[in-house]
């Protein structure tokens, strides 16, 4: 078995644990690294560096008077969707943009008690609506693979900081694909768990019955040291499920000989591109070799998903922001006179345009003399999709395919044409519909860019799911590669990059970036 | 299939949401655009499905109806545009005679 790498949350707590460097260390040199790099990627919005030394002092107390947990000290990242009582949460939106919330989400206070150090909160694209993270308030996020080209979305800003060594790990959310389409685009491993696993009380809410909290790290090893943590029943989330958590770590050496993987055929036909079908082939290859054998199966309504999720995720979506009306909280338009004006102005001059054109489509979906042909056709749709998948995973334990037909796109490319943006989500709009959950794996590249594989499972899954990513990884090393752009700044040699710190990648913050622990070098079989 | 501009108008109405003139174009189209998508369904014969809600447990669970958190509302209303003796001041909703 390979050591974790050094910059993983893996490495990171055995580190820890052996007294090789302190919390207080391993929370500077991220900082350091954020300071010196983010300027080219923008994937924070708000860095906590006051609050995340104070935060790695007290996890080094802990393990001085020993009562520190495995992850106390380790650094995590969080999209801000989530919130945090005393750091603004603004959901990437002008709305929010100076909103503090008056308590902790609960993946938030989960992950502060097991000692964990926040280092931010992550960028995204308004509301999570998007698959770029290009209509963030804050701008959008470059991918660290190429920054010209977008890193997926809405988890965007978690995806990149990950990808980019500023950060271990980092919370994310998935309503159609926005844990899993940035982890495939920007080479990571990232965990949408079952619907209601992982609480989403506190998780602003986009569209509430298919939003879930999952994580974006490197491996698959970290996100089930991270996932045992935030995952179980909260009372104060009325669609958390109130099932046993797995012991996620305990199952990932498990051996995966006779696993039965399902092929749905439509995802490696031509629709996809050459570059991705053939590294996710292998891939799925890579898994034969360990013992699992592969059949086909059928989705009857896998086409159905795009539209039926592009009506339901809207009308949900309409629904939920109509909290927002300039009276409680958030943005106000100033100069109205009357309370209407209030509410269209604060709303018309708050929302961005891709919030406003799904607002409008929602609201269209829900209206009078549409809701049934809209609204309950996607409802009776939506039953069609799940009862798709149950028959499949009565024939196999884990659906493999490519997690997005392309490989990242660039920058602005579908801006003005919001049916391509949604079509990115193709491969992964079915998991939130059907409420299954689904891991994107590092499988390759397609040119120099990226490739996910996607591992979907049944309904509470996650520790077979990590099991099967755990030991592709074992047998492959995609995980393992890094961007050139994000090599630890103190060791990249001179002329190498792109970019040579022009825009704030200052010597000061470049001399105290390097990582805790030996650099690794991109190792990707490239 | 088209979308007037009054319909973009009475949806935006609906949603509290106003659309200057020289975006109504570019609104009705992706109105439009998205209803599309989804006509392309109407073929699908969806009678006796029962519509779906819920993707995993198909009824909420429901607590005892008793006080189990107070709500502390300095810190709730400290994000609120205007407050005043702890309430939310808009402008005048009645007109006085």
């Amino acid at each position: 078995m390979t050591a974790p790498a050094p910059d993983s949350v893996a490495g990171i707590a055995a580190g820890l644990a052996r007294g090789d460097f302190s919390a207080e260390e391993v929370a500077r040199r991220f900082l350091a690294r954020i300071e010196a790099l983010d300027s080219r990627f923008n994937s924070y919005i708000t860095v906590t560096a006051e609050r995340a030394i104070e935060e790695a002092r007290r996890a080094d107390d802990a393990r001085r008077r020993g009562s520190a947990g495995f992850l106390a000290g380790v650094p995590v990242a969080h999209k801000d969707l989530f919130c945090t009582r005393g750091v603004r949460t603004t959901c990437g939106s002008r709305m929010l943009a100076n909103h503090v919330a008056a308590y902790d989400a609960t993946v938030v206070e989960l992950l502060r008690r097991s000692g964990m150090v926040t280092l931010g909160k992550t960028n995204l694209d308004e509301f999570a609506m998007g698959s770029s993270t290009e209509s963030s308030h804050f701008g959008p996020v470059c991918n660290p693979w190429d920054p010209e080209r977008v890193a997926g979305g809405s988890s965007g800003g978690s995806a990149a900081a990950v990808a980019a060594g500023l950060a271990p790990v980092a919370t994310a959310t998935d309503t159609g694909g926005s844990i899993r389409q940035p982890a495939a685009l920007c080479g990571l491993t990232g965990l949408k768990p079952t619907y209601g696993r992982v609480s989403r009380h506190g998780l602003v809410a986009f569209a509430s019955s298919f939003d879930q909290g999952g994580l974006l790290a490197r491996s698959a090893e970290d996100v089930a040291l991270v996932l045992g943590e935030m995952a179980g029943f909260d009372e104060r989330d009325s669609t958390s499920l109130d099932a046993p958590v797995d012991d996620y770590r305990a199952r990932l050496e498990a051996p995966i000989a006779g696993l039965r993987i399902g092929l749905v055929e439509e995802q490696f036909e031509d629709g996809v591109e050459a570059g991705v079908r053939e590294a996710v082939g292998a891939a799925v290859r890579v898994l034969e070799g360990l013992g699992a054998t592969v059949r086909p199966i059928r989705l009857e309504y896998a086409d159905v998903g795009i539209p039926t999720y592009y009506m339901l995720a809207p009308a949900e979506c309409s629904s939920n922001l109509s909290r927002f009306d300039g009276v409680r909280y958030g943005f106000r338009a100033p100069g109205v006179s009357s309370v209407e004006e209030l509410y269209v102005e604060s709303r018309t001059q708050g929302f961005g345009v891709e919030v406003k054109r799904r607002i409008l489509a929602g609201t269209y979906a829900l209206s009078k003399g549409y809701y049934d042909a809209y609204y309950g056709k996607a409802q009776r749709l939506r039953r069609l999709i799940a009862d798709d998948y149950r028959r499949a995973f009565e024939e196999v334990d884990v659906i493999a395919g490519p997690t997005t037909p392309t490989p990242a796109f660039r920058l602005g490319d579908r801006l003005d044409d919001p049916i391509a943006m949604y079509l990115a989500d193709v491969f992964t709009v079915g998991v939130n519909l059907a409420g299954l959950c689904a891991v994107s794996v590092p499988a390759g590249f397609a040119g120099s860019l990226p490739v996910g594989l996607q591992l979907t499972g049944n309904h509470l899954e996650e520790a077979r799911l990590l099991n099967v990513a755990h030991r592709f990884q074992q047998a492959t090393d995609w995980h393992l590669a890094r961007p050139p752009l994000a090599e630890p700044a103190g060791g990249t040699p001179a002329g190498r990059t792109q970019d040579g710190g022009t825009r704030g990648g200052g010597t000061q913050g470049a001399a105290g970036a390097s990582e805790p622990g030996p650099t690794p070098a991109a190792r990707g079989r490239r | 299939m088209s979308i007037s501009h009054a319909e973009v108008e009475r949806v935006a109405r609906l949603a509290r949401l106003r659309i200057d003139p020289g975006e109504l174009d570019d609104r009705a189209r992706d109105l439009a655009r998205i209803l599309e998508l989804f006509d392309r369904l109407a073929a699908i014969d969806t009678r006796g499905v029962e519509p779906l809600s819920h993707p995993v447990a198909e009824s909420q669970r429901l607590r005892p109806d008793t006080v189990t958190e107070s709500v502390d509302r300095a810190a709730l209303q400290q994000g609120a545009p205007e407050i005043e003796d702890g309430m939310y001041v808009v402008p005048r909703v009645i007109e006085p005679r």
